[in-house]
């Protein structure tokens, strides 16, 4: 059912394909639909040993997995997609593999704006979160394009997280919080009643978001490493025991389907949840 | 990769891992020192000798007391269930007490009786870390959204965390559990308040275990105060804007002030939901998750052995490779 090579598929085949597809989103639909999943792709290296190919193949497969989850999500209806591409953590390892996956970043940045990628096909938005300047100059740029000739897009919309961690991007908001207090305020003023809970979620990166509704980790890791902890305060977590390259339409499917079964609960949760 | 038949019979996701693997891998705890993201503040030590003495101080080596804490310790070690490892034991354990109600419903009885349930599996988890050598355990015993259920199980609650605090403040200290209160405690009862800030002042001095309640608690207000307080400290020039990292941001979170373990090594939630309900959002960025189908009550010792053995089979990289 699934594919994850990249030969092309005859045309007969793609359409009855995309046909089935539709009929089961159809049929998905009856339930509540998620309007936003986010990624923890994690498992691209471990893939790789075990299909023994070569250590940096993992994770180019893994963006052809991502390609194809993002085909299937926007096909379903699913207005936000977020991934978690590159941590700050991960800026320790070797710095040959940082160099290699910061290359592929910026391969697969300039991919997603060629005539013939999913941005064009379905209208995406992109938003790079992050501290984009702990990036190399090239990919920094690259993502900076990416977002302007994006801008007015009105399709779903892709956030990538680079050069991101939750902590890094809620200091951010910290920051930009503080500043605002002291523009607005100037002297005499207290800062226990001028800044609240709404004040910090309108400066981070994620403000034009909603919430994601699942947060999806790959390969049966179960903790979310400093992604949208402040976003994903309410998000049904699961961790799929596969590595990110196996993901697949099935394990989507699979993935909403829990979503639904708990969604009367959860929304629930939410109304009565909703903080001033 | 997994075949088409696994989607038939079973679902291809495995939500908590309960199976030791075959090649138990090394856990790291989070305050080793090559976690430079969120270092940790430790509490303040006494500098006097209370009324209260703690259990574990430091002693004279070959005094008959020195030889007394070293049995106690090995009686620890011994008193571990199987498949647990005193060095694979994560230093701080946090648990969201999730489903008093729906045990009680179940059985057809009121919510009261399912908190009051939940309290006695409070009672044995406290007792299993304390003799386990767990430093750190912090419960999520009301959150801020929990005001909104109905007056009569609120008004409940508040009165059963005051009958638990007045009946187990002698037990907790001879065991030398220190109790400390995390949340908005300025929504408490009166009574409360002054019962808490008792206890707290009455076992501030022990340090064979740090039982942190989270009482009106909302992990998000905890960082918005935390910015309040950077704010303020910006204002009065005592820190300057461009010198606030994570680090001094850390140091104003609530657990972070009182706590030696302030970041959970492990977080469980009973109750089968998959989520984390704005607990401890900045201290559990690197937890490891737990999630058991069993309601709070019903959450006995082979529960947290499972807990605790899942635990040990994490190998935590903090994103980096090993």
């Amino acid at each position: 059912m699934e594919k994850h090579s990249q030969r092309p598929e005859p045309k007969n085949l793609n359409s009855v394909w995309r046909f089935l597809r539709r009929c089961l989103f159809s049929v998905l639909s009856f339930g509540p639909m998620p309007k936003h999943i986010a990624f923890i792709m994690d498992g691209n290296r471990r893939y790789a040993k075990k299909m023994q190919i070569k250590e940096g193949s993992g994770h180019n497969v893994g963006f052809t997995s991502l390609v194809s989850s993002l085909q299937y999500c926007y096909e379903m209806g699913v207005k936000y997609v977020t991934v978690y591409a590159f941590s700050i953590d991960n800026f320790k390892r070797k710095p040959e593999e940082v160099g290699s996956l910061m290359h592929l970043m910026k391969e697969k940045i300039d991919q997603l704006l060629e005539e013939e990628s999913i941005v064009h096909k379905f209208g995406l938005k992109l938003n790079f979160w992050g501290s984009l300047d702990l990036l190399p100059e090239p990919i920094r740029s690259a993502a900076e394009k990416a977002m302007v000739h994006t801008a007015n897009n009105t399709g779903p919309v892709l956030s990538i997280c680079v050069a991101y961690t939750s902590t890094n991007e809620i200091l951010r908001a910290i920051n930009k919080s503080c500043a605002r207090f002291e523009d607005k305020t100037g002297e005499g003023s207290d800062p226990a009643n001028s800044i609240l809970v709404t004040d910090l979620e309108e400066n981070l990166d994620s403000a034009s978001c909603s919430e994601p509704d699942i947060v999806i980790r790959t390969s049966g890791e179960t903790r979310l490493s400093n992604f949208l902890l402040w976003q994903s305060t309410f998000s049904h977590l699961q961790s799929p025991n596969l590595f990110w390259p196996e993901f697949s339409l099935r394990h989507l499917i699979w993935s909403v389907l829990e979503y639904q079964k708990v969604y009367p609960y959860l929304e629930a949760r939410r109304k009565l949840c909703q903080e001033s | 990769m997994l075949s088409y038949s696994s989607l038939q019979l079973t679902s291809p996701f495995n939500h908590h891992q309960t199976l030791l693997s075959s090649a138990p891998r090394r856990g790291i705890t989070w305050n080793d020192s090559s976690a430079s993201v969120l270092p940790c503040r430790p509490r303040a030590s006494p500098s006097l000798i209370s009324s209260l003495p703690p259990v574990a101080r430091s002693l004279p080596e070959n005094s008959p007391a020195a030889t007394l804490v070293d049995e106690a310790e090995q009686g620890a070690a011994l008193s571990l269930p199987s498949p647990l490892r005193r060095e694979l034991l994560p230093s701080h354990v946090a648990i969201i007490m999730d489903g008093n109600s729906r045990w009680a419903r179940a059985r057809g009885l009121p919510s009261t009786l399912g908190h009051e349930a939940g309290y006695r599996a409070l009672k044995k988890v406290v007792e299993h870390s304390h003799k386990w050598g767990i430093r750190g355990l912090t419960v999520f015993a009301f959150s801020t959204e929990n005001w909104r259920r109905p007056k009569v199980e609120v008004d409940f609650l508040m009165m059963l965390f005051e009958r638990v605090l007045k009946e187990d403040i002698l037990e907790l200290t001879k065991d030398g559990v220190r109790i400390c209160l995390i949340g908005d405690s300025t929504e408490l009862p009166k009574s409360l308040q002054n019962l808490s800030k008792e206890i707290i002042e009455a076992t501030k001095n022990n340090t064979k275990l740090d039982l942190s309640v989270a009482i009106s608690y909302s992990g998000r207000r905890d960082i918005t105060q935390a910015c309040k307080s950077i704010a303020e400290k910006v204002k009065h020039g005592l820190v300057e804007p461009e010198d606030i990292t994570e680090s001094l941001v850390a140091q104003e979170l609530e657990t972070n002030r009182i706590l030696e373990f302030p970041y959970p090594d492990l977080l469980i939630r009973t109750s089968g939901e998959l989520r984390l309900s704005n607990f401890l959002l900045w201290q559990s960025a690197y937890s490891e998750l737990f999630f058991t189908d069993t309601y709070w009550p019903d959450f006995k010792e082979a529960n947290y052995v499972e807990a605790l053995a899942s635990y040990q089979t994490r190998q935590r990289r903090f994103g980096q490779r090993i």
